[in-house]
């Protein structure tokens, strides 16, 4: 086999990589410890972040990307995919996570945004990258720099799982109503949503998102898990949601059955017994304004 | 036919696609979906797709499903695993292996290492010599893939890429390293429903 017949970094490559991440659970972990609690319980990736959301918000000031010594430490800990955050638009630390070899990297609006025009061109990466949406046009336009995976924003931190729900339900929404229109009217929704055009066809389609879709952002529970995955999510990224809950190895390993069991209530129920609190959380609604993390990015 | 698509993780939907176009090619048959247990014993043949190996080795073990797949391959029911799931059937693990203590099948004599060729920034397609198919080369997407570093007995080598044997037959097991689901040409799985 010469080696010049080997192509990387194709879009067959980081499409078809969110693609075996369906049905799993990844999950933020801070240290290798971390990491091999997730690993054991069954995740199928991790999220190398020096705090968790919520100590990212309880914290304030300038959020970053994660110590690269650090992600490093995790690489090593575990044998799932490994990911890690860099800040919208920070071009160069997606340079440093992609020469250091993570796997994947989320450009998160948990993160200090460094650009407030420009997302990350992705297509020049070799590493696949996920991002967040709030919505369908959000998402396609993401796709259309070159994200291999979506994921609703929800808001992150707060154990709170309204936002995901509303940004899920959006997406979902708003794909269904794709169904059975002409290209004209088609063309219509493209320019409303602000997406291109070809992009809102495959989508409906498909009658799905053309990327793995995740749910993130405010899932706390083996129930949240569920529920994400009842209303259409490829997967789940739980957040604070482990390592803020009481017991994190048992809160871990049921989120994981939750979503392997979401259409089985009975045994969401045994699942759901005696794991101990979920993290404290924060209702949404008490935020003010400049306290969302959703609203960053466009 | 009926085929058993192991759907606890990974590129099932995708699988299920495939094995849908290459059974239409043959006259028809069924993909059904098996996420609990009780449903492999009515299958002709089962595919444990791709997706992350210790998710789903734990969660087929905890289903209860990994005890019928044994007992199919007992009954002689052809197994197609495709990446994650070419280390699920093998009897031997590397050091990754035992140091997660994951759970394999044990029902094909080789020996397979997880990460053969490196992490996903290593991840590559390549046109695949694969003789028993034909002649045209099949694009082959490994991913995060794992290879076999050594087979014993009764195993027949199908492909090789870099050294790595990436394609193997045991009766009637079949192993991959890459993922033909992820591409529309159903030779693989046409190769594979024939052993029904």
């Amino acid at each position: 086999m010469k080696l010049e017949e080997l192509r990387h970094g194709t879009e067959l490559l980081k499409k078809g990589f969110a693609k075996m991440q369906k049905g799993g659970v990844i999950m933020d972990v801070t240290n290798a410890k971390q990491a091999r609690i997730a690993e054991e319980a069954g995740a199928v990736a991790v999220m190398a972040l020096h705090a968790v959301p919520a100590d990212i918000r309880a914290a304030g000031g300038v959020a970053r990307m994660a110590d690269p010594a650090v992600i490093l430490e995790i690489m090593d800990a575990v044998t799932i995919p490994v990911m890690a955050k860099v800040r919208i638009g920070h071009f160069v630390e997606a340079e440093i996570l992609e020469a250091i070899g993570v796997d994947t990297i989320d450009e998160s609006e948990v993160l200090t945004p460094a650009d407030e025009k420009y997302h990350i061109d992705k297509l020049r990466f070799t590493i696949p990258f996920v991002c967040g949406a709030r919505d369908l046009g959000e998402a396609l336009r993401r796709i259309n720099e070159g994200a291999a995976m979506i994921r609703t924003k929800g808001e992150a931190g707060t154990g709170d799982v309204k936002e995901a729900v509303r940004h899920m339900r959006a997406i979902m929404g708003t794909i269904r109503e794709l169904r059975g229109k002409t290209d004209e009217e088609l063309l219509r929704v493209a320019r409303d949503i602000d997406a291109p055009f070809e992009l809102v066809k495959e989508t409906a389609e498909m009658q799905r998102l053309p990327v793995v879709n995740f749910a993130a952002g405010g899932i706390a529970t083996p129930a949240d898990a569920a529920l994400m995955m009842k209303m259409g999510a490829d997967g789940v990224f739980v957040g604070s949601g482990v390592f803020k809950a009481e017991s994190p190895e048992k809160m871990a390993k049921a989120i994981v059955e939750a979503v392997n069991n979401y259409d089985r209530p009975e045994i969401l129920a045994e699942i759901s017994k005696g794991l101990g609190g979920a993290m404290k959380g924060l209702d949404t609604h008490t935020l003010s304004e400049g306290e969302t993390l959703q609203t960053r990015g466009w | 036919m009926r085929v058993g698509i192991i759907a606890i993780q990974g590129s099932v939907e995708e699988h299920v696609k495939a094995a849908e176009r290459a059974l239409s090619e043959r006259g028809g048959g069924e993909a059904v979906l098996v996420k609990h247990a009780g449903i492999i014993p009515s299958c002709d043949a089962i595919i444990l797709p791709g997706g992350e190996s210790t998710t789903i080795g734990r969660l087929m073990h905890r289903e209860g499903i990994a005890d019928e797949i044994k007992s199919a391959a007992k009954g002689d029911v052809p197994i197609l695993g495709t990446c994650a799931g070419l280390i699920l059937l093998a009897r031997y693990g590397d050091k990754q292996v035992e140091q997660t203590n994951q759970f394999l099948l044990e029902l094909m004599n080789i020996h397979i290492t997880r990460n053969a060729f490196g992490r996903q920034r290593e991840s590559f397609e390549t046109p695949l010599k694969i003789p028993v198919i034909g002649e045209k080369a099949f694009n082959a997407i490994f991913i995060r893939a794992p290879a076999i570093t050594k087979v014993e007995k009764n195993v027949e080598i199908l492909a090789k890429c870099n050294g790595y044997i990436v394609a193997a037959k045991q009766d009637k097991l079949v192993a991959l390293a890459f993922h033909p689901e992820l591409t529309r040409d159903t030779r693989l799985h046409n190769f594979f429903f024939d052993l029904v």
